[in-house]
């Protein structure tokens, strides 16, 4: 072996330390996580290759895992079928798209500038609003499902995008861990200087600060636009027009076993985007999660 | 009181002053550092503080959405507790639900980002896509349904029957002893989410060093340094990855719904969260809605407590 000096237990290559790893360990959690990893992967290969089989192959006895003959008539039947809803197909697109971005977007830039206070700035009832929103991130949302019927009709937001934005604007999550992450990633010296030369608070947050987190507005970004993607129908929406892709897929899907296909081909649809946008920034969105720990 | 915000004035001192008044007094120095929160901050009191306590305040009454309410003290809670059978059978599933999948997401979540850490880079982000990418792709977990279907197409039912296990399909979801063990199944198969990726992110920042000095100190194995380095190190993580992971196991319903149906075949996999969704958003019954709400609120509340405080002592 190159280099490597045994000092009693102790093993030594070049300069470093060589960590003990058992073969025996390292075979066992090769097969744990190839195990664990079938059975994760194992349901998303299914959905793709149930999208792309053809009806006899849908139905043949008995079953076979992958698809055979590949076809893209399950996304045809798909997009036949959502034409004879009340509403054109490309209106639920729209409304999906409309209330991610917008949501995402509104988050984005409340929680930041909230997060940039709550980590920089030092004032009376800091401590207090930051336990409140660690507080919130340890119950469900669906416990407020009643009581945010109550208060959008009292707003008078029901049957509005209001109701599907406006919680997602308020989400506490990415608000935790941008201020996590500032705290660790923007120095006070930078702000103290910035301040001699008279900048606004306003502005050192928009031109020091945020440029500094771009890793953690990612993590924001995905952890809204999740939550909002795949928003499906709503108890506060009656009108078709404002309804969402994933509540217009289901409805489609819901036709049961004759439409396993176009079922498929719709979970497939609605899963690349967040996948993408996850692949694109997951470098990006680890790094924030570096400094997501809770003191206590 | 370290920073100033402006530095034209100074912080204000606290001699000569009542506590009141120096507080007031620093509120108006800070008055940006309000108008920052504020926006973020009202919307978070109206739709997530706000909703908690009118919850707890109308679990006290009889309001129905039609008529104006009336008190009606703790009648509610007897009612769910001495009076609503299904609402036991819910709670009772609720915290098999909750208590299985919350440790054992937590557990995979911990064990997996552990293993994982040690791959090189570019099998690690291929690998981490493989286990985090269920909890994203939102709807696609009802692909369950098609590979549990209760006809001879779905494919365990196919292949049971083509090697002779069982002669005529199971229905995986509308069977008592199915149901729930399946969809727990289900929903840990979504969970490996943002506290896997913390754990993943925990485990990059520690330091190589602190292992070494490990080694030094006669630490053998890797089980040794998880529990003596790792684990301590990102004990911040680990508290974490604990709360979205109560909070998650609480929120599973919408997975059952979508394969079981609500109710779920002989309430077998009916959880609080369905009862819920049963007078709440049904049959408008927004008193006792309320009291079942405040309920969950507290299981849930009460448990990240509990749970914090036993995580303090990891590698102690």
């Amino acid at each position: 072996m190159d280099g490597i000096k045994r000092t009693g237990k102790l093993r030594i290559r070049g300069h470093r330390v060589v960590l003990s790893r058992s073969t025996g360990g390292d075979a066992g959690i090769t097969f744990f996580l190839m195990i664990l990893g079938a059975f994760m992967i194992i349901p998303m290969v299914y959905v793709i290759s149930q999208s792309l089989k053809p009806l006899d192959e849908l139905f043949m006895f008995p079953p076979r895992f992958l698809v055979r003959r590949p076809s893209l008539a399950n996304f045809k039947d798909l997009f036949t079928l959502l034409d004879d809803n009340l509403v054109p197909f490309s209106r639920y697109i729209f409304n999906t798209v409309f209330i991610t971005f917008a949501g995402t977007l509104g988050n984005l830039l409340l929680a930041s500038m909230a997060a940039y206070a709550l980590s920089k700035l030092t004032f009376p009832g800091r401590n207090f609003i930051f336990k409140m929103i660690v507080t919130s991130l340890m119950f469900h949302s669906t416990v407020n499902m009643v009581t945010h019927f109550i208060l959008f009709s009292a707003f008078r937001m029901i049957d509005t995008y209001f109701a599907y934005i406006l919680p997602a604007v308020a989400a506490t999550l990415g608000l935790y861990l941008m201020k996590q992450f500032m705290d660790s990633a923007v120095h006070e010296s930078i702000l103290e200087s910035a301040r001699l030369d008279g900048a606004s608070e306003f502005k050192i947050y928009w031109v020091i600060a945020m440029p500094m987190v771009k890793p953690a507005w990612l993590t924001l970004i995905i952890e809204s636009f999740r939550g909002l993607w795949n928003t499906g129908s709503s108890v506060y929406i009656h009108s078709e027009q404002l309804k969402t892709f994933t509540y217009a897929i289901n409805q489609v899907v819901s036709g049961g076993i004759a439409r396993s296909g176009a079922g498929a081909a719709a979970a497939v649809l609605v899963m690349i985007v967040p996948i993408l946008v996850f692949v694109i920034n997951q470098s990006q969105i680890i790094e924030t999660m570096g400094s997501s720990g809770m003191k206590d | 009181m370290s920073h100033t915000t402006d530095t034209a004035k100074r912080p204000v001192s606290r001699k000569d002053m009542t506590r009141a008044q120096w507080t007031w007094k620093e509120m108006k120095r800070n008055k940006v550092a309000y108008a920052m929160v504020a926006p973020f901050f009202i919307l978070f009191l109206a739709f997530t503080v706000l909703p908690v306590f009118l919850s707890m305040l109308l679990s006290l009454t009889d309001f129905n959405m039609l008529q104006w309410p009336h008190w009606k003290g703790l009648s509610n809670y007897t009612r769910l507790f001495l009076e609503d059978e299904i609402f036991l059978i819910a709670c009772k599933n609720t915290l098999i639900f909750a208590s299985v999948t919350g440790p054992v997401s937590y557990m995979l979540s911990l064990l997996v980002a552990w293993f994982i850490n040690e791959l090189p880079p570019k099998i690690r982000s291929v690998v981490t896509l493989v286990f985090y990418a269920p909890s994203i792709s939102g709807g696609v977990y009802t692909i369950f349904g098609a590979l549990f279907s209760g006809d001879t197409y779905g494919w365990a039912n196919g292949i049971a029957i083509n090697i002779g296990l069982i002669s005529r399909p199971i229905q995986f979801f509308h069977d008592v002893n199915w149901v729930m063990p399946l969809c727990i199944v289900v929903a840990l198969w979504t969970s490996l989410g943002t506290a896997f990726l913390a754990f993943i992110a925990g485990l990059q920042t520690i330091d190589r060093s602190y292992y070494e000095a490990g080694a030094v100190d006669g630490i053998k194995n890797r089980w040794q340094e998880l529990w003596y380095i790792t684990l301590p190190t990102m004990r911040p993580q680990l508290m974490f990855g604990a709360v979205l992971s109560i909070t998650q196991s609480f929120g599973f319903g919408a997975v059952v719904t979508a394969l079981a149906g609500n109710p779920s075949v002989e309430y077998a996999a009916y959880t609080i969260m369905h009862h819920l969704d049963d007078y709440g958003g049904q049959r408008f019954e927004v008193g006792y809605a309320s009291a079942i709400a405040t309920i969950l609120f507290v299981i849930m509340i009460s448990s990240n407590f509990i749970i914090k405080k036993l995580l303090s002592k990891v590698g102690q």
